[in-house]
């Protein structure tokens, strides 16, 4: 602590004990609250009145606000679980148990929200034939939507469509872009505006 | 030793036998139309045939193009001469330097003569001194426009014929996708034109066996469509369900159209009129696997197409409405390489396809009679082979120069050149039948 700030500090210390002992023959006896003190007029009640008002205005502002950031997070969150893309080994279909994971986090949204419907897009990574590509895009697009179904969901709410090769996300020749490549995409179609998080 | 003698007795044996089954095979080839020169071709003997220089405006043009389109056919030997240096005519005389050709290698001597509505071709027989055969060839007016070269190059066909006993390959065109639209390049390289216009999405285009229609398949947000489209006139929506409409391919009769048809359950091959609205009728039973790339048997019989049924992709033959399916390409099991994209060649011998080697897709064929495969290709990813009309040279989609293009590659010699320089690169090449000049 410099000299200076210490200095600083004691006037502050000073000052509030001033005030305080200026305060002191202010109060009263009478209950506090917001029962106006008789020593107030009018003019010093509205005045307190219009405080109080702004104070419980500001709280319900703060908490409306607070609930709608909630309410943007947890749709927000629905959107990003909703959209997650669920990924597939080298030339196969089979839902792996990370894939299942993902797709049993989707569920709840589509039992809370039953206007919605999805476009399931199946894609593959590079390697193979593009031709035969599309036809295993359309393989994993049909095994998402299967898997949807067998948990409940009605199948009607699904559509799938296959880019195959054609579509990757990573446009590189690795391991690592293929893996990201091997994947089933998840579209709203319809219910986006009426969304909501599932409770 | 004696062990030895008997093999060599063996060998000469079975070499006699295989000169009697391949003697009939040569005897039809020779039996073709026109005056022949005298020469029977055999693999790896191309006879040399020089072409004189050509009078006219044109004159450059048209033998360059005939010199390329012999040279493009692997089975010429074109010879080059300096022209200033090499008298070509005997003195005071309009025949040939007989003589100093023959020691030059020259077995057919060209002489193009440019007349009032086309050129007029006389073929040489350098070894007998004589001029075998003359013909007029109308060409079309607008020098170097597609239609004129297209007829330069069906001339070159014929003079192939005469000089060789098959026909050239120059008079037909390559289908391609670049940048999703579907484009035609003749067989030389030149005149690459876009087909369909942009957003066209489109993939695997493949000609009518007439060469009158084309077939194709577009990508749209919510399902893939055959699109079938007259050369030159309108476009029709095949009517499909809805889903994964793809690899269409024309039959034989010109009428049946087959394509792979996906949904829920699979990928299943169906056949339909491809001018009707019949329903299409499915003709492959994957039981939830994915059956796709048909390709026809010259004879329309039979049918070759990809399957994963077997837990990957292979080649497998059937008839033509989907039974007596059999497995054509070998795998050993646990292999996780696969092979798809058949093509069945015109002659009806070989069926070209795709085979993963190493990770990277490579160009083979195997022979139908006693399924022995060959390798093509090695440098670079080699896929998507088309045959052409001569049953000796693919097409096929290679990246060997960097980016994705067409490459053309003569599976006698195994030599290769490039088809394309897209800038958009490009793949999905399929070779034409023989075009007739308009």
């Amino acid at each position: 602590m410099t000299r200076g700030t210490r200095v600083l500090a004691l006037s502050v210390l000073a000052l509030a004990a001033v005030s305080a002992c200026r305060k002191k023959p202010e109060v009263t006896p009478t209950p506090s609250g917001p029962t106006p003190s008789p020593t107030c007029d009018q003019r010093c009640r509205d005045s307190i009145a219009l405080s109080e008002k702004r104070r419980a205005d500001s709280i319900a502002a703060a908490n409306a606000a607070r609930d709608a950031a909630e309410r943007e997070r947890a749709l927000a969150t629905t959107k990003a679980t909703l959209a997650a893309p669920v990924y597939f080994e080298y030339d196969s279909d089979e839902l792996s148990p990370d894939a299942r994971a993902t797709l049993d986090a989707k569920l709840p949204i589509f039992r809370a929200n039953p206007s919605l419907r999805i476009r399931v897009a199946g894609h593959t990574d590079e390697r193979g034939s593009d031709e035969y590509n599309l036809a295993l895009g359309q393989r994993r697009a049909a095994a998402v939507k299967r898997y949807l179904s067998d948990q409940g969901i009605d199948g009607g709410r699904f559509e799938i469509v296959s880019f195959g090769e054609e579509r990757p996300v990573v446009a590189e020749s690795n391991e690592e872009a293929w893996r990201m490549n091997r994947r089933a995409e998840f579209e709203i179609i319809a219910g986006a505006e009426s969304l909501v998080a599932p409770k | 030793m004696s062990l030895l003698r008997r093999c060599a007795l063996a060998c000469v044996v079975s070499l006699a036998a295989v000169a009697a089954v391949v003697a009939p095979a040569r005897a039809q080839d020779t039996t073709v139309a026109g005056v022949r020169i005298g020469l029977v071709y055999a693999p790896g003997t191309r006879p040399g045939v020089l072409v004189l220089p050509v009078d006219g405006t044109a004159g450059d043009s048209i033998r360059a193009i005939l010199e390329r389109d012999f040279t493009y056919g692997d089975r010429i030997n074109v010879i080059t001469l300096e022209p200033s240096a090499i008298p070509q005519f005997g003195s005071g005389s309009a025949r040939p330097n007989y003589p100093l050709f023959t020691r030059l290698g020259v077995a057919a001597i060209l002489q193009v003569t440019p007349t009032s509505f086309g050129i007029q071709v006389t073929v040489h027989n350098a070894g007998k001194g004589v001029a075998e055969r003359t013909k007029a060839f109308p060409l079309p007016s607008g020098t170097l426009s597609a239609d004129w070269r297209l007829a330069l190059h069906a001339v070159a066909d014929e003079i192939e014929q005469w000089v060789t006993g098959v026909r050239g390959i120059a008079a037909t065109r390559i289908l391609y996708v670049s940048a999703g639209r579907v484009w035609q390049v003749d067989s030389d390289g030149a005149n690459a034109i876009a087909i369909t216009s942009s957003g066209s999405n489109a993939m695997s285009p493949v000609w009518h066996p007439k060469a009158s229609h084309i077939a194709y398949m577009t990508m749209g947000a919510t399902g893939q469509q055959v699109v079938i489209r007259e050369i030159g006139g309108a476009t029709r929506v095949l009517p499909t369900r809805s889903g994964l409409n793809m690899t269409p391919t024309f039959a034989p009769d010109g009428y049946t159209i087959v394509y792979a048809h996906g949904a829920e359950s699979g990928t299943d091959l169906y056949a339909t009129n491809a001018f009707g609205n019949e329903p299409a009728r499915r003709i492959t039973v994957g039981r939830g696997s994915d059956n796709t790339q048909p390709s026809f048997s010259p004879d329309g019989r039979r049918l070759a197409f990809t399957s994963g049924r077997s837990g990957h992709p292979e080649v497998y033959i059937s008839d033509a409405d989907g039974t007596n399916a059999e497995l054509l390409t070998p795998y050993n099991f646990g292999d996780q390489s696969y092979r798809a994209n058949p093509d069945w060649s015109p002659d009806g011998r070989l069926i070209a396809f795709e085979a993963q080697l190493a990770g990277r897709m490579q160009v083979m064929t195997i022979g139908l009679r006693d399924r022995v495969i060959k390798r093509h290709t090695s440098e670079g990813t080699n896929e998507q082979p088309s045959w052409a009309p001569d049953a000796r040279h693919l097409v096929f989609t290679s990246n060997r120069g960097g980016t994705k293009q067409l490459w053309v590659l003569d599976v006698e010699s195994n030599t290769v050149r490039q088809l394309t320089h897209a800038p958009a690169g490009a793949r999905f090449g399929a070779w034409s039948p023989l075009l007739r000049a308009r």
